[in-house]
């Protein structure tokens, strides 16, 4: 850790620790006619595209998650039936909904774990090593792809069991990465007739989510860093405390705002997750939200738009419940 | 970041001061876990360019992906991009992602100053409103919004469909893009509008600067590290998407970029080395414009998140 | 979707223009020449209707060709006339190079002001359900349920006047045209076959003869075990290409009219029918290359290529995994047979091959000009023109002219033409997120684990009980 570290950082004033002490903020003008009035187009523009485009057919979503539509069928065919499309999703799809709540969740802890190693390799690169730029860019690269470039560079180069690199690697019997959905470990859940687990090609999937994730979250806590007060670093180093100590006692603490964004955007990837796994074909074991979702709304199943609806709202409701936590703990903090 | 400069800096620096603490081994034992790492990074994205210079069926395919090549050359370039008519969809990506950039930007940064800068009875909840609403699975909102366009009335002298509807119009493909990502972007410049110090509002609104000055020749200009930032994420998102460009254009001649790669996707499913090269010229846009806007990337985000 | 990255492979560089899922959705039945049964008559009330005139047909005319070529004055009926009848619109899923090419020659056909509005395959069926809610005048689809499905929900429009003029059509293939209100929706265009495809030479080399029966079969993949060959090459990617299999193995195990019955959802999952189906795939498992799921069917077919597997049930579009410039030798090396007979009451008399063709919006803009081009794109020189371009299919129309046909192309007008019934493909027969969510989901858990084969079937039943068939 060294005192030059930040010499040239343009971030302009307003430390970390004075975030909290700022004043609340006050009325000082006046506000005209005309200033009322841009202010008002100013919101109203962009909220009004977003409420009509985004918030209505989210909760139309909902309301039709309660009927039965088929969507070539006109408005007036759409019939409420009730939990009907909830008790089937639950019940009688149950293997498929289950399975994908599980690697939902798996994920969750998956990528939760790739945004530590994300905030070590920043961690790392904040010290401004030589080639650290070149470091930074090669970790990102994956970021910057479209996910159906992913999806087929590790299909195909990757894990194909015929002639893929890990399997040209892997010593033993090929292994298919892609379709193998047997079960690595697997436990019973009491209402449920079938044992949930994760699965070979799932965890191979985790190690595609893993390299795109990573240097998503890398950049993220770059941007953190850049803002922790190198003095403060500094003062630790000076204070004796080892490396550890003062990631630990400094760094992390003044990176708290940005462990908020980072914990949601990693929630909600893992909850979001689709294309990567669309891309493979949805391969039976890899199964999640996001491509039940896809698969019942979209697509061929186009036309069962209630029970495409349910999948949804349970996916919604999950997401919902981040959105929840996140937003109270941004705000109240940005409020104090 | 690290500039040239500081690097050399530090590390005579580091030379100086190694005062029993083994720096530079540590150094040594750091370059070496990164680099392990920068290779296992690499190796599934070079292995895909390696073999965009090869022939697939009569090398690739015969001698395998890791062998030396009997040949290089550029025809999987070549191919990929004139059986992907790849110049049209990237004329339609960027018909599409340039307006959707710059007026999500515009649109966001509008109603962060809106929120930020002016205290009034609603204007936490707006912030509240946007940011929950970028955090939606988007497939969940394609039903309805599909039946909203098809019931928007829309000249077809202003789109290239005959429908008089929106859908199926690069313009329904921009809104919703705008509607979707407003979201984000208005909580990271929110973030970064808090950090600029009130008084230079105050004092333009003394020297009687009406609250679109304020706006336009203050607030927007100290605001450029975040919006190049935004513009960074932003334009790979948008750049990247598959799914609006699929679902809402039904003329193929209106898609984006990425429908090129479904397109060779179906045709040449086996040479990979030709959907390689088409891969790598998709991803070349995005890279360059991460590359050149890395430096404000870092710094703009900075602020954005951290100082919220 | 998605996003979608895409998906599975379409047979699409000989030119199928087909993709996953026109392969799994496969329609009705097509057969070469006068013999043309319709598989999709049968998944609905008509089924009897439908099954009649095939079987009456087939002895008629061994190959395509010839029974066709005889009625070839009649061809005219749309010699369109020209663009004064203003523009039309025509949605296409050819979108790979060679369908592509072939389709702008087979609409130039018409003489008609077309503007071809060309969607990748993928895309376009995926799409398909809501790009039918504001389409091109004119658009690509597949004949049988999927047909039907659209037609009942009114969002395609009737085009029973056209069929007048197609006089080349075969009845089994008017059936294939035609909804549940009796009139026709669909005009068909060419079709492939469904079978055993395998390497001539490797036959030869290993001195292997064609298997008939079941334990001739087996007895064959028990050969190639011993010789050090995979005896079936093992494809499931995207969960279709084993749709096929089921298919097959249902047709010989219980016959065309319970498979159709069962594709129609008026037939127990569970019913002791379906478990012998299964129980006789069991047999087959241990022959397959193994990891089947996580395979693309090209990857099945390289396998075949270098002949280190025997077999693989596929479509003809195999072909299309080996490039025409430096694999020809292959290309021209594969042939196919028949799958075998399993109960001698079926016999061999059923065979899987998909149709596509055409349909019109409910509504056109410009409906003259929709129809005088489905007219035309039924004609012979349309065909002839697309074939021209891509030679991989067979020809719809009865009367076009099959000499230029490829060995493959003969097999397979031969061997529909003396089918007496015709499927399509599962994912066609019956209701397409049915066939993919459900039983295709099915399939892959059995082949991972055979043994669970009751729960899956209890599963699939269960599920059924949530779709509406027509």
């Amino acid at each position: 850790m060294t005192v030059t570290d930040h010499i040239d950082d343009t971030t302009p004033a307003v430390d970390p620790p004075a975030r909290g002490r700022r004043r609340r903020r006050r009325r000082y003008t006046t506000l005209s006619k005309g200033d009322r009035f841009w202010l008002g187009v100013m919101v109203g523009v962009p909220a009004f595209l977003h409420l009509i485009l985004v918030w209505v057919p989210a909760l139309a979503t909902t309301a039709l998650s309660f009927t039965e539509w088929d969507n070539l069928a006109p408005l007036t065919d759409i019939r409420a039936v009730g939990f009907q499309n909830y008790w089937f999703i639950f019940t009688v799809f149950d293997t498929n909904l289950f399975p994908a709540l599980f690697n939902n969740f798996i994920l969750v802890f998956w990528l939760f774990f790739c945004s530590a190693i994300g905030m070590l390799l920043a961690y790392l690169l904040d010290k401004n090593l030589r080639g650290g730029r070149v470091y930074q860019s090669i970790y990102y690269f994956p970021v910057v792809l479209s996910l159906a470039v992913v999806g087929f560079i590790w299909k195909s180069t990757m894990f194909s069991r015929d002639r893929g690199l890990l399997n040209v690697i892997w010593p033993g019997e090929p292994i298919d990465f892609v379709g193998d959905g047997t079960k690595i470990f697997q436990f019973d859940i009491p209402f449920l007739d079938f044992p949930l687990g994760l699965s070979r090609n799932f965890a191979a999937l985790l190690i595609a989510m893993a390299w795109r994730h990573i240097g998503y979250i890398m950049v993220m806590y770059l941007a953190g860093l850049k803002g922790v007060d190198p003095a403060l670093r500094e003062a630790a180093s000076i204070d004796g405390c080892n490396e550890w100590q003062s990631f630990r006692n400094v760094v992390f603490p003044a990176l708290k705002p940005i462990n908020v964004v980072v914990a949601v955007i990693t929630v909600i990837e893992a909850l979001r997750a689709y294309d990567i796994i669309a891309a493979l074909n949805e391969p039976r074991g890899t199964e999640v939200m996001g491509t039940l979702v896809t698969k019942s709304l979209l697509g061929e199943g186009g036309g069962r738009v209630g029970i495409g609806s349910a999948y949804g709202v349970v996916l919604l409701l999950l997401c919902l419940g981040f959105i929840i936590w996140y937003v109270y703990n941004h705000y109240r903090e940005t409020e104090q | 970041m690290s500039t040239a400069t500081a690097d050399s800096v530090s590390d005579q620096e580091l030379v100086r001061r190694s005062d029993g603490r083994r720096i530079r081994p540590a150094r040594i034992l750091l370059h070496t876990f990164l680099i392990t790492v920068a290779i296992a990074w690499l190796i599934p994205i070079g292995t895909a360019i390696y073999n965009s210079f090869r022939f697939y069926e009569s090398d690739t395919q015969v001698n395998g992906p890791f062998s030396a090549p009997d040949t290089l050359t550029l025809q999987n370039y070549r191919d990929a991009w004139n059986v992907g008519e790849m110049g049209k969809t990237f004329g339609n990506t960027a018909f599409i992602v340039i307006p959707a950039l710059f007026i999500t930007l515009f649109l966001s940064a509008a109603v962060a100053f809106a929120c930020t800068r002016f205290s009034w009875k609603f204007n936490i909840a707006f912030l509240v409103l946007f940011t929950a609403g970028n955090l939606m699975p988007q497939q969940v909102l394609f039903q309805p919004l599909f039946q909203i366009y098809k019931r928007v009335p829309w000249p077809d002298i202003l789109s290239d469909t005959n429908t008089g509807n929106l859908l199926g119009t690069k313009i329904a493909v921009i809104l919703i893009h705008i509607a979707f990502q407003v979201g984000f972007c208005t909580f990271v410049l929110a973030n970064y509008m808090k950090t600029i110090p009130k008084e230079l509002g105050e004092a333009a609104a003394v020297d009687g600067a009406g609250v679109l000055r304020q706006f336009f020749q203050v607030i927007l200009p100290l605001t450029r590290p975040a919006l190049a930032a935004l513009a960074t994420l932003e334009f790979t998102w948008l750049y990247n998407d598959f799914f609006w460009g699929a679902v809402l254009l039904n003329q193929g001649d209106e898609r984006p970029i990425t429908s090129s790669i479904a397109v060779l996707n179906g045709q040449y499913a086996t040479d990979f080395n030709l959907i390689a090269a088409a891969s790598i010229m998709i991803a070349l846009p995005t890279l360059v414009v991460y590359l050149i806007l890395q430096k404000q990337f870092i710094s703009g985000l900075t602020l954005g998140a951290n100082k919220g | 979707m998605s996003e979608q990255p895409e998906r599975s492979p379409s047979p699409s560089k000989v030119g199928f223009a087909l993709n996953r899922r026109q392969l799994i959705v496969g329609g009705a039945a097509a057969a070469g020449g006068a013999a043309f049964l319709s598989a999709c008559g049968g998944d609905d009330d008509t089924t009897a209707t439908t099954a009649a005139p095939e079987a009456t047909t087939a002895p008629e005319a061994t190959t395509a060709p010839e029974a066709t070529t005889a009625p070839e004055a009649t061809t005219a009926p749309a010699t369109a006339p020209p663009a004064d009848l203003g523009e039309v619109t025509f949605g296409s899923n050819y979108s790979d190079e060679k369908p592509k090419a072939g389709m702008a020659a087979a609409v130039a056909v018409s003489g008609l002001d077309v503007k071809i509005n060309t969607v990748d395959h993928n895309s376009y069926q995926e799409n398909f359900n809501t790009y039918i809610q504001q389409p091109d005048d004119v658009m690509a689809w597949f004949a049988g349920y999927r047909m039907r499905a659209f037609a009942s929900k009114g969002v395609v429009g009737d085009i029973s006047d056209v069929w007048t003029g197609l006089g080349d059509m075969s009845e089994g293939f008017k059936n294939a045209s035609t909804a549940l209100d009796g009139k026709q929706y669909f005009v068909p265009f060419y079709f492939y076959a469904w079978g055993l495809h395998y390497r001539k030479s490797l036959f030869e080399e290993k001195g292997y003869a064609i298997p008939v029966t079941w334990d001739e079969f087996l007895a064959l993949c028990e050969q190639m075990k011993t010789d050090g060959i995979t005896p079936l090459a093992g494809a499931n990617d995207g969960r279709w290409p084993q749709m096929g299999m089921f298919d097959m193995l249902n047709m010989r195990v219980n016959g065309y009219d319970f498979h159709v019955s069962l594709m129609g959802g008026k037939e127990s999952w569970t019913d002791d029918r379906v478990k012998e189906v299964f129980a006789k795939w069991a047999e087959l498992l241990p022959y397959y290359q193994p990891d089947a799921n996580g395979r693309t069917w090209q990857d099945g077919a390289n396998v075949i290529g270098d002949k280190s597997a025997g077999m693989f049930l596929l479509g003809n579009f195999i072909t299309s995994n080996f490039d025409g410039a430096t694999q020809q030798d292959i290309i021209d090396d594969i042939d196919f047979f028949l799958f075998p007979e399993i109960n001698p009451e079926h016999g061999q008399d059923a065979i899987e091959a998909p149709i596509d063709g055409f349909m019109m919006a409910a509504s056109p803009k410009n409906a003259d000009g929709s129809k005088a081009l489905l007219g035309s794109l039924g004609t012979k020189e349309a065909v002839e023109a697309y074939i021209g371009v891509d030679p991989s299919v067979v020809a719809a129309n009865g009367a076009a002219d099959t000499s230029g046909y490829n060995s493959l192309q003969q097999k397979a007008a031969e061997l529909v033409g003396g089918s007496k019934y015709i499927a399509q493909f599962l994912d066609r027969d019956t209701d397409p997120s049915f066939a993919a969510d459900v039983v295709g989901i099915g399939i892959a858990d059995f082949i991972a684990d055979p043994s669970k084969i009751d729960t899956i079937l209890d599963t699939i039943e269960a599920q059924k009980a949530t779709y509406t068939f027509e």
